[in-house]
């Protein structure tokens, strides 16, 4: 997964988190100055203007309010760009074929059945196309993958990484915050306004998760951040999130994981670095600590290295039991 | 006759090659015997036919120009009916069933299955394709 | 009860005949065989005739289709409005995983290839019967076998299995799904894999070998082509299939650890078993599909294909390039390798996009008439070019973890599958029916039926993608109010209301079609193949003559000769014939 990884990770530089415009809804006022200054900017014919994250249209999904998802969100719209055009210029073609040579006499048409130019054509651009979507799309995969490797858990910009583990389990979720000796758990009654447990994350520090399971397979997804992961039992998966902006954010379990599937809810809270603090001091006094809820021996998954091209390299034994 | 073995063959190759590239990019065991798998399986027909078909005259529906007078005569013996596929396929279900069940639905399943065995090599016995 | 064929005598056209031509009626009842098997229901259970099973799989797999679509019409009821407490979650789970099980494994794949490639690839190819006629059989009653247990598991103690179509291994184990259901589940896919191996074995001998004399390869119709194809790709994905069931049944009952992280095992194993079976298993769905439509747009655009070797070429390479895309459906696992998964997946729009062109080129410049096959195969394009332009999205790693297992990737493969299965799978069953059944279905009801479909079709799927986009999972039995979720979810259910009532029109089609009955004749839609040159429908061993085959329409040729194809690229022997038989007729 990390084949094309050079290793660094996300920075949080050159993101403005107030020039990001998060999907407002009808009422709300900013869209009617948004859609003025589109049409100032148009007027002008100065796409600097559309500059920022208002170049991207949405198409009906979320903007990202993490570094990863809005790499994530600029690729979607870009491909979504893409298949607008190539889906209607084939489509219209369909169309205006269908309707030009609808049946008008009974004359036989002229007997053609080949053109190797125009074949040769239409094999080519595709192959083009498939060619850029491609790169693109390893670039942004290399920028929501990366994380910060377990042996630095210092990001470029100097901030320590915050880790936290996130136990699936039938049917809820268990957050846990090893540097702050933090542990929050619960089913979909236990949170605030019954939306599940809530996982209390730090704006503008990287954060780096553990993805595990206690049971069957869950899967981790959250709308805003544009990400989702599966919770497998016996494998630890880690990825990054930086989030850029404080809210509310609710997520859900997707993988199908039983009876209650659909009731393993839970949101993430986006708070600054100093509210964080404050936080995980009064979780402490409410006794929400590591020590509240030991992990079942039993229910402990053996310890899983995913191998990788590169690590694999470094280690052939590595390869057994990698799957 | 030899473009059927091209044809198996090349899947064969195909696969060969992309079972190649996994194991030395993904490392990963499943897949890279699975993809194996399927490239012995288009290379074992594919070979066979490849190897058949220097050895045999090519048949009419391989020859471009061939007609009805060329391939005149027997094409194979085709049985009009016969009962042994569906006893035979019911003694499978029964079998099946006697995994979810219980063994007290063996006895069926083995009565049906044998019946269909024996009755079916009779049939063919007596002449006729399967 | 066996019988020796022989090859069909040549038959020549006689004068060069006009549009409307000669009908070579009278050839295909000439030497049909006095019938003298067991008659009544006797003569079904016996009968190795493709033709026989072809109908027999056909009806049954339509019987699965009905009730697999009354449950989808439940879900989308329950769905319909946030909390409902239509059915309760055990019941809802049992819903959309019979829904899957009975819509991917019972109807899809049989319809196409144990229903119409059985009856039609024998008579596109120009045989007397699949080339192992007692395996097919065999093969049909393992389905019925299958399919029965599927579809009877619901009434076993703790119902029908509930782990959605894919079973994920550590939710399919012997704690998470006890009961009997699941088992029945497992056993049915064992029953129905075989007799889709068998099938498979059958399509490629019969096409490898029973050809008519001068049925070159690259003389066979695409639907052939492509079942052929689909036959092979069979043989890859049902094996690997059979044997996941087999690890998996023996995990819950005997004791074995393959799939349980406690005992040593490995959970993700499952999914790479199960995907290596399942993207091919998408495939075996579509190329089908693919090559119906190829066989009925030239029919109805009065027009030979467009780039019939880019075609056969571009089935070859999907089918080839879907045995080594299986791990996209396992990108958000974090355990595969993503780049190598996702090229292989880009690389796909490539070949499919040749088809869409080539389709396009086959109608540019044509004469179209839109009767109910033609109006089905456009319906096919659109949906399916939805389908495939949101198919190239999920095929990149990022795009696939922000809308992985939501109503995104619900409406992606609904629109793909519904495209092919419903759209075309309709149109060839319209297109052919007339030769199976020797009457026409009515036109206008048939019209009826694919407007409302279509509408439907629509109304039902693109609100899915808009509310997965908005952060729906699937599979979730309710939502809350405060998701946003009930209007799109709304126009939805209204929409699958609307497909369900169109195929009530095709119910009604089809009684009238047997209380009224229209014949056919031999070649209502002016067709190319040879399985329009026999009766409808055809005798025994289906043809007693055959038209000289020199193109991928012989019929056509033989009913035009003055607009036949011109095959200037024989060999020398093919030259020295053509003034042989130019001499012989001058």
């Amino acid at each position: 997964m990390n084949a094309f990884t050079n290793g660094s990770p996300t920075s949080l530089l050159a993101r403005d988190p107030s020039s990001d415009a998060h999907p407002a809804g009808p009422s709300d006022p900013a869209r009617g100055r948004r859609w003025k200054r589109l049409a100032v900017g148009l007027a002008i014919g100065a796409p600097l203007v559309l500059g920022g994250c208002n170049f991207y249209p949405t198409y009906g999904a979320s903007r990202g309010v993490t570094t990863q998802g809005q790499d994530t969100f600029k690729l979607y719209s870009g491909m979504m760009t893409t298949g607008i055009i190539i889906g209607g210029f084939v489509g219209i073609l369909i169309l205006y074929t269908v309707l030009r040579y609808r049946r008008r006499s009974d004359d036989m048409p002229k007997q053609f059945h080949e053109s190797i130019p125009i074949e040769i054509l239409y094999t080519a651009i595709p192959v083009f196309v498939v060619a850029v979507l491609f790169l693109f799309t390893v670039l942004t995969e290399n920028n929501v993958d990366a994380t910060v490797p377990n042996n630095a858990r210092i990001t470029t910009t100097g901030a320590p990484v915050l880790e936290v583990k996130i136990t699936a389990f039938q049917w809820g979720w268990r957050f846990d915050y090893p540097n702050n000796n933090v542990s929050v758990s619960g089913e979909v009654t236990d949170g605030p306004g019954g939306l599940g447990p809530q996982m209390v994350l730090p704006v503008g520090e990287t954060v780096q998760i553990l993805l595990v399971s206690n049971d069957v397979i869950h899967g981790f997804y959250v709308r805003d951040f544009n990400f989702s992961r599966y919770a497998l039992p016996g494998v630890q998966n880690r990825f990054d999130l930086n989030i850029i902006k404080p809210g509310l954010f609710p997520g859900q379990c997707t993988q199908i994981c039983g009876l209650y599937h659909s009731e393993m809810l839970f949101t993430v809270k986006g708070v600054t670095p100093s509210d964080f603090a404050t936080w995980t001091t009064s979780e402490i006094a409410a006794g929400h600590t590591l020590q509240r809820y030991p992990v079942p021996a039993a229910n402990t998954p053996p310890p899983y290295t995913h191998v990788t091209p590169s690590n694999a390299l470094a280690a052939p034994s590595a390869k057994k039991g990698s799957l | 006759m030899r473009i059927s073995g091209t044809f198996l063959a090349a899947i064969g190759f195909f696969f060969g090659v992309i079972a190649l590239i996994y194991w030395f990019t993904a490392y990963e065991d499943a897949g890279f015997l699975m993809l194996i798998g399927s490239a012995i399986l288009g290379l074992l027909p594919g070979g066979y036919y490849l190897w058949w078909s220097r050895r045999m005259r090519p048949l009419e529906g391989d020859v471009d120009d061939a007609d009805m007078s060329d391939g005149a005569g027997v094409i194979d013996a085709f049985p009009g009916s016969s009962i042994w596929p569906f006893l035979l396929g019911m003694g499978a279900l029964f079998a099946a069933l006697t995994f979810i069940f219980g063994l007290w639905l063996a006895p069926i399943a083995a009565a049906l299955g044998l019946s269909a065995v024996i009755g079916g090599v009779i049939e063919s016995r007596r002449g006729g394709a399967v | 009860m066996t019988t020796t064929v022989e090859t069909p005598e040549l038959i020549e056209p006689e004068e060069p005949g006009g549009p409307d031509g000669h009908g070579p009626s009278d050839h295909g009842h000439g030497g049909e065989h006095a019938e003298h098997g067991p008659t009544g229901l006797l003569k079904w259970l016996t009968s190795t005739d493709h033709k026989v099973i072809g109908k027999s799989y056909m009806i049954t797999s339509l019987v699965t289709f009905f009730i697999s679509g009354a449950m989808a019409l439940v879900i989308r009821a329950q769905l319909a409005n946030p909390t409902s407490s239509l059915v309760n979650f055990q019941t809802y789970n049992e819903l959309f995983t019979m829904h899957g099980s009975l819509m991917l494994y019972l109807f899809a794949g049989p319809f196409a290839f144990g229903g119409l490639a059985n009856y039609i690839v024998p008579l596109q190819v120009g045989a007397p019967d699949m080339a192992y006629p007692r395996l097919n059989a065999l093969s049909y009653w393992l389905y019925l076998g299958g399919a029965s247990m599927m579809t009877l598991s619901f009434v076993v103690a703790g119902g029908a299995a509930s782990f959605g179509w894919v079973a994920y291994a550590p939710l399919s184990n012997s704690i998470n799904s006890p009961g009997a259901g699941t088992d029945m589940w497992l056993m049915s896919l064992g029953l129905t894999g075989f007799s889709a191996i068998f099938t498979g074995v059958n399509l490629v001998a019969t096409v490898f070998y029973l050809r008519a004399p001068g049925m070159t390869m690259f003389r066979i119709p695409i639907f052939s082509w492509n079942m052929l194809v689909t036959g092979i790709l069979i043989l890859i994905a049902f094996p690997v299939l059979f044997g996941a069931v087999v690890m998996l049944f023996c995990d819950r009952h005997f004791g074995t650890h393959i799939f349980s992280v406690q005992g040593g095992g490995v959970p993700v194993l499952w999914q790479h078993l199960f995907w290596f079976f399942g993207h091919p298993e998408v495939y075996i769905l579509a190329l089908p599909y693919f090559g119906i439509v190829t066989d009925i747009i030239p029919v109805f655009s009065r027009k030979p294909l467009f780039g019939y070797r880019g075609m056969v070429f571009a089935t070859l390479s999907i089918a080839a390039l879907s045995t080594g895309v299986w791990a996209h459906h396992m990108f958000t696992t974090g355990v595969v390798l993503l780049p190598f998964f996702s090229l292989l997946s880009y690389l796909i729009a490539i070949p499919t996009g040749i088809k869409f062109f080539n389709w396009v080129g086959t109608m540019w410049g044509g004469q179209l008439s839109f009767q109910t096959p033609m109006l089905f195969s456009i319906g096919f394009l659109f949906a399916f070019l939805m389908g495939g332009v949101t198919g190239v999205l999920l095929a990149s790693p990022p795009v696939d973890f922000m809308t992985h297992d939501t109503y995104f990737v619900v409406a992606h493969f609904h629109q793909v599958l519904i495209g092919t299965t419903v759209f075309a799978g309709f149109a060839g069953f319209y297109f052919w029916y007339p030769k199976m059944f020797g009457r026409m279905l009515n036109e206008r009801l048939g019209k009826i039926h694919f407007w409302l479909l279509f509408i439907g079709f629509w109304l039902t799927f693109i609100p899915q993608y808009i509310v997965g986009l908005k952060g729906m999972p699937r599979r979730v039995a309710d939502y809350l109010t405060s998701n946003g979720w009930t209007g799109l979810n709304q126009l939805s259910t209204v929409g699958a209301m609307v497909i369900g009532v169109s195929f009530l029109f095709f119910l009604v089609n089809l009684v009238q079609s047997w209380r009224k009955p229209v014949l056919a004749g031999d070649n209502p839609w002016d067709g190319g193949g040879l399985e329009w040159f026999t009766s409808s429908p055809p005798p025994h061993h289906n043809f007693t003559h055959l038209p000289p085959i020199r193109s991928e329409r012989p019929v056509w040729d033989y009913n035009h000769p003055e607009h036949r194809k011109d095959e200037s690229h024989g060999d020398k022997r093919h030259r020295e014939h053509e003034k042989e038989t130019v001499g012989a007729s001058s």
